[in-house]
């Protein structure tokens, strides 16, 4: 069970930095993994004053505040419409509505959990970590650090042009993936292909031998060929193991699939497969 | 018939649908104690030393019981009619720990918060054993996870548990060796299913507190209040009749609450303190240390001719009953019996079985109870006879199933088939799926099949000769109706169905039956609602009491009109004279007996069944694969249902969807897995994925009513059929879309794929 | 510490623990449709709606709810009573544990979506597990009650 000591619904983000650098302090998000641990909290630290709970958009970027809901994201017409449905796609199948208007962008980034179908969506796109103290950092870069004290702030995505397609395989249709896959095409050629749920956290796939290089520009028939070449590849390349959900063989072999279909999807190539 | 046959609502709805206050954990009073279990880490371990004292010391802390602090005579969890054939196995807290969950020490406090904080701080030093974990290893292992001299089995059930046996048997008629030498054509395949949960909403619950005689009181969220009753009464050593147990609104059961999984903790608690006190299971407990189904293997061999005929049926079950019996030497059976009477004619037939201690959870029962496991295992291997032959597996079951007026042959509740719509059933679900035009399959093109399967089911109405259904029915002075029972309503609304009986038998209105149940102390006995009973049994009883009734209102009515009996008639609204004009109201004669009277307006009855005539089901579904990631979609389920009359269609129907709905959870999601040290990885609905609504697909019921000639209404039941279909139909459509042929449920995507691969 | 918010259109006052979960709060605030079951965020029947949102009662401080407004069951019996009426009429409401968390949230549907289809009403009831129905049941009396409440519109229209 969860024990608080002290709940401190914060004034500032200063006031959050400040109380988050006990190692017995923690951050809320929407607390749904949270509270099933053990866990003895000195102080919770509720950000939910500090009006980062909306999406905004400007010119250059979307700027989703680390308290929104995974809900409100899934929702967003704006980001519906600029990731052709790749966002919801990734929402949609965690758990459940009332858990997904708990559980924040925040949270699910934060924890780098390696089931997440957000982070593996969000690598898929030119998007960046706000942290209070440190800055803005790539999400990759994001991703591979280890949890420290800082405070995240909010999620940024830079518009630029892209063609994204998210595909995960579940064993049933609202729990944790087996695989998630997520790929974005820029349309100045940059091609981000991100796997997660290995099971373990969510990571990009370098395109070393160049196979998906001038990707956009391809014919159909082409891009299916490259696809499937490129799956290949991410399947020997990216690390998988087992859990209870499934093998590393398994997995090893979604990878190609999904991958293959996920290119296919955001390179508007026709047929599931 | 006015209310039989007819979609009433249940009694209950109003209170359920605006959440009204009517479950265990809702009604406890709020002083109660509250009262937790420390369990073993280990799955097998002898306690060396265990101190309590710190933990009494903190605050709010009011008990803490140890092994030392029980009674020693060993008792069964099991909810069974006396003597019950599940062995004596266990104590309240036991030295000796048998699973990973096992009880350890008990403590109750006046805090969640307090009770948690001395849980943590017990000390315990275990003496480590090594764990029979596998149960193809138990029998006769060097490993004794049974070996105190007290174990008991009342009733000889081939058990021993000096060689980790709890039960073993064999049957036969006929050379099954022989005939199937003789066979064209044979089979033998050994097909594996797991410790599935229950799951249902409410986990197991009960609140203790003593009454001003001094009494146990206990309310229950139990499916077997009067099995309780004794269970409490024998483990605290006091006697049954010291115990009272009252069921409320339940949620939920599927035999789950068959076992006595909670009640004994906080009995002991108020035993020993005064005081009330509660224990609500969490999901993890209910998880990790309850009473799921039985692990089974079936090895099943099929023999058959050149055109077709089934000619032999030999199976063997290993069932895996874990740390203790509950239902151990019971649940097998149904694994042989029920599968062996869905065909005819065959000659010759073995069954025999060994049910295993083992250091894992200890099983119960679940919905299906043992036939679930060997149905699935039968109706595959008859697929798999049928592809042997090149033969429809629809047509080789059409040619060999059970009909009506012919014999049983391996199925134990009845030696002849007294109502059966097998045939129609199968004819319709076929109809249904469109079985002709997609058998075996269709490429969609893109990656994907579609395959059909298809399965028989069936299961029994109540123990023949064993379950007793009771019912007391009494007229108010305001000339309504007062139907008390001793069955537990779980939810199923068997309050509503035995009213839907009283009222047609009384010819009264619905809604001047007061349904009423269940208390220990005033209800009539009924072994309870399992075994597919209550319908069936409880609803003869029913019928009798009401007619008793009858009876006896027209007695006080002839006597308030001068007349005997035998000259007037009773229509419900009045009692009058055959041949005259006499008359009196229903109303007039209710007063009547509050007033001056010697006639008791009460009946009680009593019903049980020689036989237990089986409900039948057929069952065809239609699935999609996909060939490059293994994924399994119900696209369509077709069944089509014979419990003789469906005394309400609508709760027939809903109890049809949802039985299929866990059945297809069992054949698609439901993986129960154990780590090497025997601890159970499936211990929140995080891990254990019951189907959400997305995951069911389409299922679609129908009815094939039989009329059953024993059964006042001709009604047979629905409860546990329902779930048996899945796994067979599933696994046969499987096949038919890709062949593959899963023979451990469940068919995961990573298994269908693995054997798309290892063919190619 | 003390908490103050709306309760079913009530302001309330209350002291609480910091780590006390809005369910058992509510729970102990008398509103017993609140129904656990389980403790990992999956099952869905402790549903309750915060500021008109469903939310999981179970990963919710009672802290989190102040100055907030919360409504359960309990603060909905007309409309429960109505749509209960269909819930019935279909003998899907079958144990009832599961029911105040789902009918909650089918409200919760409504308000988000007009005229939902079946898949749009499995998608965004999917949090809410029942082990009884198989969940047929549940959608038929949804559909059945969007064609009555679409009735009662046309009717209103009409007058």
């Amino acid at each position: 069970m969860l024990k608080i000591k002290e709940y401190v619904k914060v004034k500032d983000l200063e006031e959050a930095y400040q109380l988050n650098q006990k190692r017995t302090s923690c951050v809320l998000g929407g607390m749904v993994w949270l509270k099933m641990g053990n866990r003895n909290v000195g102080t919770a630290i509720d950000l939910s004053g500090l009006h980062l709970d909306t999406i905004e958009e400007t010119e250059e970027e979307f700027r989703i505040g680390a308290m929104t809901s995974l809900r409100d994201l899934e929702t967003d017409a704006r980001i519906h419409a600029w990731t052709g449905g790749a966002v919801k796609e990734s929402l949609k199948h965690i758990v459940g509505v009332q858990f997904r208007n708990c559980a924040t962008v925040g949270g699910s980034i934060f924890g780098r959990f390696g089931f997440s179908d957000v982070l593996t969506m969000f690598l898929a796109m030119d998007s960046y970590v706000e942290l209070y103290k440190g800055g803005i950092l790539p999400m990759e870069e994001f991703a591979r650090q280890k949890r420290g004290r800082d405070i995240l702030v909010r999620i940024i995505i830079k518009k630029v042009p892209v063609k994204t397609a998210y595909i995960s395989q579940r064993n049933s249709k609202t729990d944790f993936p087996v695989l998630t896959c997520a790929v974005g095409i820029e349309a100045q050629g940059k091609v981000r292909v991100a796997v997660g749920a290995r099971p373990a956290k969510a990571v990009l796939v370098k395109d070393e031998k160049g196979i998906l290089r001038g990707f956009s520009q391809m014919d159909d028939q082409q891009k299916a060929a490259a696809a499937e070449a490129f799956g290949e590849y991410a399947a020997q390349t990216v690390v998988t193991g087992s859990n209870m959900r499934a093998s590393a063989q398994y997995r090893t072999h979604l990878v190609k699939v999904l991958v293959k279909r996920a290119l296919k999807q955001a390179g508007g190539v026709d047929s599931g497969n | 018939m006015k209310y039989v046959n007819q979609p009433m609502q249940k009694k209950d709805a109003k209170a359920l649908v605006t959440g009204q206050p009517v479950y265990t954990d809702d009604l406890a009073p709020k002083d109660c104690l509250i009262v937790k279990v420390l369990r073993s880490p280990h799955a097998h371990a002898l306690i060396e030393e265990i101190n309590t004292d710190a933990a009494m010391k903190v605050p709010g802390i009011v008990c803490v019981l140890t092994y030392k602090d029980v009674p020693q005579e060993r008792f069964t969890f099991a909810g069974q009619t006396y003597p019950e054939l599940s062995p004596y196995d266990r104590l309240i807290l036991d030295r000796r720990l048998r699973f990973v969950g096992d009880a350890v020490a008990i403590v109750a406090g006046e805090t969640e918060k307090a009770v948690d904080k001395a849980l943590k701080i017990i000390k315990v030093k275990y003496q480590v054993l090594e764990a029979v974990l596998d149960f193809h290893q138990a029998k006769d292992n060097t490993v004794v996870i049974h070996p105190e001299d007290n174990w008991l089995a009342q009733v000889p059930v081939g058990g021993d548990n000096k060689r980790n046996l709890c039960a073993s048997r064999s049957e036969s008629k006929g050379d099954v060796d022989q005939v199937l030498k003789e066979c064209r054509y044979t089979v033998e395949r050994t097909y594996h299913t797991k410790a599935n949960q229950q799951a249902m909403m409410e986990t197991f619950r009960a609140y203790t507190y003593l009454d001003h005689f001094g009494r146990l009181n206990v309310v229950a969220s139990t499916q077997v209040p009067f099995h309780v009753r004794r269970i409490l009464g024998r483990a605290l050593g006091i006697g049954a009749s010291n115990v009272r147990v009252i069921k409320p609104r339940i949620g939920g059961g599927f035999g789950a609450k068959q076992t006595s999984v909670a009640e004994v903790y906080p009995a002991i608690v108020t035993l020993k303190t005064k005081r009330p006190a509660k224990m609500v299971f969490s999901r993890y407990e209910s998880q990790i240390c309850s009473s799921p189904r039985h692990e089974m293997e079936v090895t099943v061999r099929l023999g058959a001719d050149e055109e077709g005929h089934l000619k032999a049926i030999d199976i063997y079950t290993l069932s895996n009953t874990g740390a203790f019996g509950e239902h151990g030497p019971t649940t097998v059976g149904l694994s042989g019996h029920k599968p062996l009477g869905l065909y005819r004619d065959y000659e010759a037939y073995r069954f025999s079985y060994d049910v295993v201690y083992t250091n894992r959870m200890s099983a119960g029962a679940y919905r299906g109870y043992g036939a679930t496991q060997g149905i699935f295992a039968v109706e595959s291997a008859i697929d798999e006879l049928a592809e042997l032959m090149h033969m429809d597996p629809v047509k080789f079951r059409e040619m060999n199933l059970t009909k009506e007026g012919g014999k049983f042959i391996g199925y134990d509740g009845s030696t002849w088939v007294t109502s059966c719509t097998l045939d129609q059933c199968l004819e319709r679900a076929k109809e249904m799926i469109g079985w002709d035009e997609k058998y075996p399959a269709r490429d969609l093109g893109n990656g994907k099949v579609r395959g059909v399967g298809a399965a028989l089911a069936m299961q029994g109405s109540a123990i023949a000769g064993v379950d007793v259904g009771g019912a007391s029915v009494k007229l108010g002075e305001d000339a309504s109706y007062t139907l008390s029972l001793g069955a537990t309503d779980m939810g199923t609304g068997c309050d509503t169905i035995l009213s839907q009986m009283a009222a047609d038998v009384l010819e009264t209105d619905f809604d001047n039956i007061i349904a009423w149940g269940v208390d220990t102390d005033v209800s009539p006995y009924d072994s309870g609602s399992y075994a597919s009973a209550t319908t069936y049994v409880t609803g003869m009883a029913v019928a009798r009491a009401c007619q008793d009734l009858r009876e006896k209102i027209k007695e006080l009515g002839a006597s308030m009109l001068e007349l005997s009996p035998e000259e007037v008639e009773f229509d419900g609204r009045e009692v009058y004279q055959l041949d005259g004009e006499k008359k009196v109201s229903l109303e007039a004669i209710a007063v009547k007996g509050t007033c001056g009277n010697n006639t008791s307006l009460q009946a009680s009855a009593t019903a049980s069944s020689k036989i237990s005539p089986p409900p039948f089901m057929a069952a065809a579904v239609e699935v999609e694969v996909d060939k490059e990631t293994g994924s399994v979609e119900i696209i369509d389920y077709a069944a089509v249902v014979d419990c003789g009359t469906p005394i309400n269609p609508n709760l027939a129907r809903v109890q049809t969807e949802g039985g299929l709905a866990q059945g297809i959870g069992m054949a698609l999601y439901e993986d129960i897995q154990y780590n090497a040290k025997g601890q159970m990885r499936n211990n929140s609905f995080m891990q254990y994925k019951i189907p959400t609504r997305q995951d069911v697909g389409k299922i679609r019921v129908e009815f094939a009513p039989s009329y059953e000639e024993s059964h006042p209404f001709g009604a047979k039941s629905i409860g546990e059929i329902v779930i048996n279909t899945p796994c067979p139909a599933i696994a046969n459509a499987v096949y038919n879309a890709v062949g593959v042929r899963i023979r451990e449920m469940p068919i995961t995507p990573e298994k269908v794929l693995m054997g798309i691969m290892g063919d190619h | 510490m003390e908490i103050k918010f709306w309760l079913n259109g009530k302001k309330i006052q209350a002291e609480t623990e910091p780590d006390t979960l809005l369910l058992d709060f509510l729970r102990e605030h008398g509103c017993c449709s609140v129904k656990r079951g389980c403790e990992t965020a999956n099952s869905g029947l402790c549903t309750v709606l915060m500021e008109d949102r469903p939310v999981l009662s179970c990963s919710m401080l009672a802290a989190r709810a102040d100055g907030k407004k919360i409504v359960t069951l309990e603060g909905m019996q007309k409309e429960a009573e109505e749509f209960g009426e269909f819930l019935a009429n279909e003998g899907a409401e079958q144990c009832g544990f599961c029911n105040p968390g789902f009918i909650m949230n089918v409200f919760a549907m409504l308000k988000e979506l007009s005229d939902p289809t079946e898949e749009e009403i499995n998608e965004y009831l999917a949090g809410n597990l029942c082990r009884c129905s198989g969940f047929m049941g549940q959608t038929r009396s949804i559909l059945k009650f969007l064609e009555y409440k679409k009735a009662e519109k046309e009717e209103a229209k009409g007058q």
